[in-house]
């Protein structure tokens, strides 16, 4: 595992000037390009593979493999750069974006090239103004400079960059959503297959990578994919930023080695749970992901410790029935690196509402279960957390996740179940404690 | 009566068309393009938009109501959007919303609040985001404070 002094995607955080190209060149940048520009394609994508870098949006998909699905006949391919960053809890990509955004331009390019794509197309949620302008002065600035266009550094590889703006919808960051407000459509997720790398941005074959995958990659380029491996653990390769917010007395984003505990990155790096109070529980990636009580704190963050880490008592989908996802207990994930931390004065059941209200708000409304159910939990948890629970309204919520989970075209589904059951399966009587009986 | 754009809109939105394989994908750049010309997204400026491209009006009108920075109503000299998700709400999200509200039902015309959901901040809550300015680390003392500003400044 890599010392915690090791950073990658936020060594220029705080450096102002880093923003302009003439001083990211200084400090060496786009020299991973020129050296990816004069390696062959499948030599890239092999150290990307050998690398374990996993998808840093929320799945955790081996980038590399990822990248090897285009088709092979495929003459040429889009690469869409997803810094569309929603998931509450989640707070990385908007400052990658300003922070560093020749490093993303980098990683894209490098990216761009191993696939063979004519065009990087980046969807930034459109709240992000002021990260909007730098990055798009930053591509004008790669232009320029001859980074972008055609016939790259006197290379055979061109590449036009396009900068896209989202418009305030949650379900844009779902990949398929995403190419669809790419298009000029409703964000409505597409049915897969046919998956994006087959038929994506407008009929072509699309790689869809998150803002921090990306920017990892040309420090594999530099140093290559076994010394990427070896700063991780096992099948989890690299760093990983960890955006903690909630009750920790330092709240912020911290790029730690892959398989650090959860504990300790809330005692020692965030200087614990603020005030002084006990630590109640905290949800590891972003608020689609299980909670975690305290005690199931004390696990590595990497993505598949989190899976199948016996310390996590599994999911139920109702008591005693353990619910089961791709095959085992649910447990938790990883998801997009969100860390909220609850202390013990902190009310559950209103945690729970509220998350319930967001994925209730954000339902793009194609499917019945995910329309129909997020409702119903938003309003049965909100009137619990008011104290107007009613008899049989645990159960009813129980009832209702499971009817969402597994039955929709998009995760957004699940992303509302999950954690209905987690909060129910961890903290049942505070639920149980919020039903009026007869008055 | 029909909205028109402005000549530098309309070249804007050429230069914006040509850089995609569609007109239709210009759809959202051109809406954030009605909104800032015409302060909101009417049913007159769906219309505009929708000549412009060469699109259905029927289309246009079903991405405006989809996305949420849309405003289909005018709006005050500023929109204070607070968030209440789960990070804000933890640290006085809501007293943050009731202290928006609380303003605007004063002064209506210069301010418009919406509670909004995690704007991607939830490090530095309580995020209120004020036209395209974020603020964060807000409570109850800077937000009164900020919005006094604003409202002073008219
Ligand atoms: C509802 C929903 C919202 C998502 N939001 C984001 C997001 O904001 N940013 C992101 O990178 N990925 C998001 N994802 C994941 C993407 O679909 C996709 O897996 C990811 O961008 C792929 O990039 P990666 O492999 O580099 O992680 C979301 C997924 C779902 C189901
Ligand atoms: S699961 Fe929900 S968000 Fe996803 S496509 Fe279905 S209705 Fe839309
Ligand atoms: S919860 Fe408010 S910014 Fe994320």
């Amino acid at each position: 595992m890599a010392d915690i002094a090791t950073k990658i995607v936020t060594q220029n955080f705080g450096n102002e000037a880093a923003k302009s190209i003439v001083e990211y060149e200084r400090l060496g940048g786009y020299a991973a390009l020129r050296k990816a520009l004069a390696t062959d394609r499948g030599a890239i994508i092999d150290e990307v593979k050998k690398s374990s870098l996993r998808g840093r949006g929320g799945a955790g998909f081996s980038t590399g493999l990822k990248w090897t699905f285009i088709p092979k006949e495929a003459k040429s391919s889009y690469l869409v750069i997803n810094a569309d960053e929603g998931e509450p809890g989640t707070f990385k990509d908007r400052a990658l974006l300003a922070w560093d955004p020749h490093l993303l331009i980098e990683g894209a390019l490098i990216a761009a090239y191993a696939i063979r794509a004519s065009h990087i197309f980046i969807y930034i949620r459109g709240e992000f103004v002021r990260e909007h302008s730098i990055f798009a002065r930053a591509v004008e600035e790669a232009y320029a400079k001859g980074y972008l266009g055609v016939r790259i550094l006197g290379s055979e590889f061109s590449c036009e960059f396009v900068v896209h703006r989202g418009a305030g919808a949650y379900i844009c960051g779902e990949e398929t959503a995403l190419l669809n407000s790419l298009e000029g459509k409703r964000g409505w997720p597409r049915l897969k297959p046919p998956f994006p790398a087959v038929k994506g941005l407008f009929g072509q074959p699309t790689i869809v990578n998150n803002v921090e995958t990306l920017m990892n990659v040309p420090w594999i380029a530099t140093h290559g994919g076994d010394a990427f491996a070896a700063l991780g653990v096992p099948k989890n390769g690299g760093l990983r930023l960890l955006c903690v917010s909630g009750h920790v007395d330092k709240p912020g984003i911290y790029e730690l080695p892959m398989g650090v505990s959860l504990l300790e990155v809330i005692e020692k790096h965030c200087g614990g749970v603020r005030g002084g109070r006990k630590l109640k529980g905290c949800i590891p990636g972003g608020s689609s992901m299980p909670i975690l009580t305290a005690e199931e704190c004390d696990v590595a963050v990497d993505f598949d410790t989190l899976m199948t880490s016996e310390k996590i008592r599994p999911v139920e989908s109702k008591p005693g029935e353990i619910f089961h996802f791709g095959g085992r207990p649910l447990r938790t994930m990883g998801g997009s690196g969100g860390v909220i931390v609850f202390d013990e004065t902190t009310d559950m059941v209103a945690v729970c509402a509220r998350i319930m209200r967001f994925y209730a708000h954000e339902s793009c409304g194609q499917c019945t279960p995910c329309r129909e159910g997020t409702d119903w939990l938003a309003r049965i948890t909100t009137r619990m957390a008011e104290g107007n629970g009613r008899p049989g309204d645990v159960d009813l919520c129980e009832s209702v996740a499971c009817n969402i989970a597994g039955n929709t075209i998009c995760p957004l589904g699940d992303a509302a179940a999950w954690p209905m059951m987690a909060f129910l399966t961890k903290y049942r009587p505070e639920f149980a404690a919020k039903i009026r009986t007869a008055a | 009566m029909p909205l028109v754009f402005s000549t530098e809109a309309k070249q804007k939105l050429r230069e914006t068309v040509a850089r995609y394989p569609s007109a239709m994908a210009a759809t959202l750049p051109a809406l954030h393009l009605a909104q800032a010309e015409f302060g909101h997204v009417s049913d007159e400026a769906i219309e505009a938009v929708a000549s412009e491209l060469g699109l259905s009006p029927a289309h246009v009108y079903g991405v405006a109501t989809f996305y949420t920075m849309y405003n289909k109503r005018p709006v005050g000299t500023y929109h204070v959007q607070v968030c209440t998700n789960v990070s804000c709400m933890l640290d006085g999200g809501y007293d943050c919303l009731r202290v928006a509200q609380a303003a605007a039902s004063v002064a209506p015309e210069t301010f418009t609040v919406s509670e909004v959901e995690c704007l991607a901040s939830c490090g530095t809550a309580v995020c209120v985001q004020v036209n395209d300015d974020y603020h964060e680390q807000m409570n109850v003392q800077r937000l009164e404070a900020l919005l006094g500003e604003l409202g002073r400044r008219g």
